[in-house]
């Protein structure tokens, strides 16, 4: 992974350095004093080539970034937060814990205070709204990838279930996620060995996440229980876990990131930032895997945003840098590097970014895929406590896999459990 | 003059020599105590600016809540499946150590290493031991045709494993312990059971182990402070997604301090009521810590 990423972070490296050759008669320091910037993020960004860039057009500002994991990270935003000391000048929020902020806005600086609101038309409009608070007078932060979908899959299982691999032919197997869950059905009837998809939980969000309205309606109400497309997806997520198509496999244990390159299962909801994980993951396996098209459209799952907190000392400072960090040509260099796909739609008619493709997935048109499918995403309300509403659900799916509960039981608790959350 | 400051200086000196551990303990030790009591009064958001007071309605909540029940069966279970065989295996590794051997500061140092191991590294390997599709004891049981485990969906299974982490990281740490307190015991006391043909079983049954007595009760109460409190073990062993903090999607191996950090870092941190969930495990730990005391004080003394 590291080797593979230095190589194709050097041509990128030297490509910005004489970027910022070219244009450093534009780009005068501002001013002389020493400032050093703290950046908290979670996971790799891929920023750190960019930092090197900036830091030699602006002399004066010194960039520190500190990476923890995904909860970690966020705790410790919220209680730095809480605290009112302890935050970095610059931190990444994913789209779980966004809605939770822009319902209490009053601890971030208002980007629009500093100059933002003239960027507006650089990003994809839902993309700019998921960083607006409720009341849409302030913003949080500015978006920096988009979770836009695809389905990744073993072009070597599908060979062996009698399935088609191409990855065209694969996308027209399932338009919808019943077309899918059906594939699913033909896939261990021919491969009864093997699983079909590493958990049924991605499924099921992804079916939330494409529809109008998700888990919240536009009030931040809990709708869990009257939105018949949440009742649908966990219906035809149930009639999933029944044919035994789930490898039952939580997320982020040792368990999934081992099965990706031993074939366990064949097929994952693939958001562009996934791509990275199966590729760090399944290094034996390259070439094997392959993108196609996500069944049901369109539709984002994750995703980030860069947000000042109050507490930070430097906001102009802090402001320019996540404005040039999240500009369209530094998202491209991202999405090369790391695969988290850009949020700014200016990139995507950009040849370099639509011709991207990667040895890795079988040279699957990765920049073409993941394009088409963030165009196509619909914006939905996302909620206070989105991420924990998902988490209990997919705890009540966990329960119908494990074989403790019937999906009628789980189903009643997870309303239950929902209930307590609002 | 000289006498009353004689005086004064046997009397006041001891107070001001122990004082700074009391000083910091009051600073880092009751204070905070105090604070989350005041806290667990409040329904207290950590993103919201006000904090209304509500008297014991987070105390109330928290007792109705069957998920707290749960939390507290777990931790018992997994409390009893550990702290039991420790203690018993430290006992008579200690027993084994404190004979003559050779190379003894070796075998004494080995006891300690697993307790020098850093807990998350312990857990990342059992997890990957207890693993259920490409974990070492499946993949033996599945070679003597005993077939595979799912390790973290049942309840008494991840019981197991998460106590297996435990034990096997202070099981030598309390047998240097124990190890420590027999070396005080007098060697005559051996040589004449030895002499009247008591078998080291019996000798560990009826000498070592009442002489041993404080020892015992001083493990088994920091034993049991320690198993009520375990937090990185199931939180761990549950990989970093969401089952981590509610211990498996059927809360099976959810502990008390788990169920602690869901409430104040996930649902709404809601610090108010993960503040009153600490006053309980506080009031609950002394609770038992307690009746251990009273339990352990049982063994006979040998004086």
């Amino acid at each position: 992974m590291r080797t593979s990423l230095r190589r194709m972070l050097a041509p990128i490296m030297v490509a910005g350095l004489l970027a910022t050759a070219a244009c450093g008669s534009e780009e005068q320091p501002a001013g002389n004093e020493k400032i050093t910037l703290n950046v908290a993020l979670f996971g790799d960004f891929g920023f750190k080539p960019l930092y090197e860039e900036y830091q030699k057009a602006h002399p004066n500002i010194t960039i520190k970034e500190r990476i923890s994991d995904y909860a970690a990270h966020h705790q410790s935003l919220i209680s730095h937060l809480a605290t009112n000391s302890g935050a970095a000048d610059i931190e990444a929020v994913e789209i779980g814990y966004l809605s939770s902020f822009t319902a209490t806005p009053n601890r971030f600086h208002n980007l629009l205070d500093l100059g933002a609101g003239e960027l507006e038309s650089q990003w994809l409009p839902w993309k700019w709204q998921q960083g607006l608070s409720t009341d849409k007078k302030t913003l949080i932060g500015l978006g920096t990838d988009v979770g836009g979908m695809a389905m990744c899959y073993r072009t070597d299982l599908f060979q062996a279930a009698g399935l088609p691999t191409d990855r065209d032919e694969v996308s027209k197997l399932w338009p919808t996620w019943e077309d899918y869950v059906a594939t699913g059905k033909r896939y261990k009837a021919a491969a009864p060995k093997s699983y079909f998809m590493e958990a049924s939980g991605n499924m099921f969000r992804a079916m939330v996440e494409q529809a109008p309205t998700g888990v919240y309606d536009d009030a931040d109400k809990l709708i869990v229980d009257g939105n018949a497309s949440v009742k649908k997806a966990w219906d035809l997520t149930v009639d999933a876990i029944k044919s035994d198509q789930s490898a039952k496999l939580s997320a982020w244990t040792p368990e999934w990131s081992a099965a990706f390159g031993k074939g366990t299962f064949a097929t994952i909801v693939c958001p562009a930032w996934m791509t990275a994980y199966i590729e760090t993951n399944a290094k034996d396996a390259a070439g094997k895997w392959d993108v196609a098209a996500v069944p049901g459209g369109a539709g984002s799952m994750g995703g980030s945003h860069l947000a000042l907190p109050k507490q930070g000392k430097h906001a102009k400072e802090a402001y320019e840098l996540i404005k040039w960090l999240t500009a369209p040509e530094q998202q491209k260099k991202i999405f090369k590097a790391t695969g988290n796909f850009p949020s700014t739609p200016s990139l995507y008619t950009d040849p370099d970014l639509t011709g991207f493709s990667k040895p890795f997935f079988n040279n699957a048109p990765l920049g073409k895929i993941f394009t088409a499918s963030a165009q196509a995403v619909q914006p939905q309300h996302q909620g206070p406590k989105q991420g924990d509403v998902f988490n209990t659900i997919g705890a009540g799916l966990g329960r119908i896999e494990q074989g403790k509960q019937s999906p009628e039981d789980a189903w009643k608790q997870v309303l239950a459990d929902v209930a307590k959350l609002a | 003059m000289r006498t009353w400051l004689y005086k004064a200086d046997t009397r006041l000196s001891p107070y001001l020599y122990i004082s700074p551990f009391f000083l910091l303990f009051a600073v880092f030790g009751l204070f905070p105590l105090g604070y989350t009591a005041w806290v667990s009064l409040h329904d207290w958001t950590l993103l919201s600016d006000e904090h209304p007071f509500t008297g014991l309605a987070n105390y109330r909540e928290l007792l109705a809540d069957p998920y707290f029940w749960n939390a507290l069966r777990n931790t018992i279970s997994i409390l009893l499946l550990s702290t039991v065989p420790q203690l018993i295996f430290a006992l008579i590794l200690a027993h084994l150590v404190n004979r003559r051997l050779r190379a003894k500061t070796l075998w004494r140092l080995g006891m300690l290493l697993p307790n020098v191991t850093s807990v998350v590294a312990v857990v990342v390997i059992f997890s990957q031991l207890f693993g259920r599709d490409f974990g070492l004891i499946n993949w033996l049981l599945d070679s003597f045709g005993l077939g595979r485990i799912d390790w973290q969906a049942g309840v008494a299974s991840s019981h197991v494993a998460i106590a297996a982490m435990i034990t096997w990281r202070w099981t030598g740490y309390n047998a240097l312990i124990f190890l420590a307190a027999m070396q005080a015991v007098p060697k005559e006391l051996y040589e004449s059971a030895t002499l009247d043909g008591a078998t080291p079983g019996q000798q560990l049954r009826k000498i070592t182990i009442p002489s041993i007595r404080p020892t015992v009760i001083f493990v088994v109460i920091v034993s049991t402070i320690y198993g009520l409190q375990v937090f990185a073990e199931p939180q761990l062993f549950a990989g970093s997604g969401p089952n981590g903090i509610i211990g498996g999607p059927d809360r099976q191996f959810q502990t008390l301090t788990l169920y602690m950090y869901e409430h104040g870092f996930n649902r709404g941190f809601e610090f108010g009521y993960a503040s009153a969930t600490a006053w309980v495990m506080f009031g609950l730990i002394v609770l038992i810590a307690g009746a251990n005391y009273l339990i352990t004080r049982r063994i006979r003394s040998s004086r």
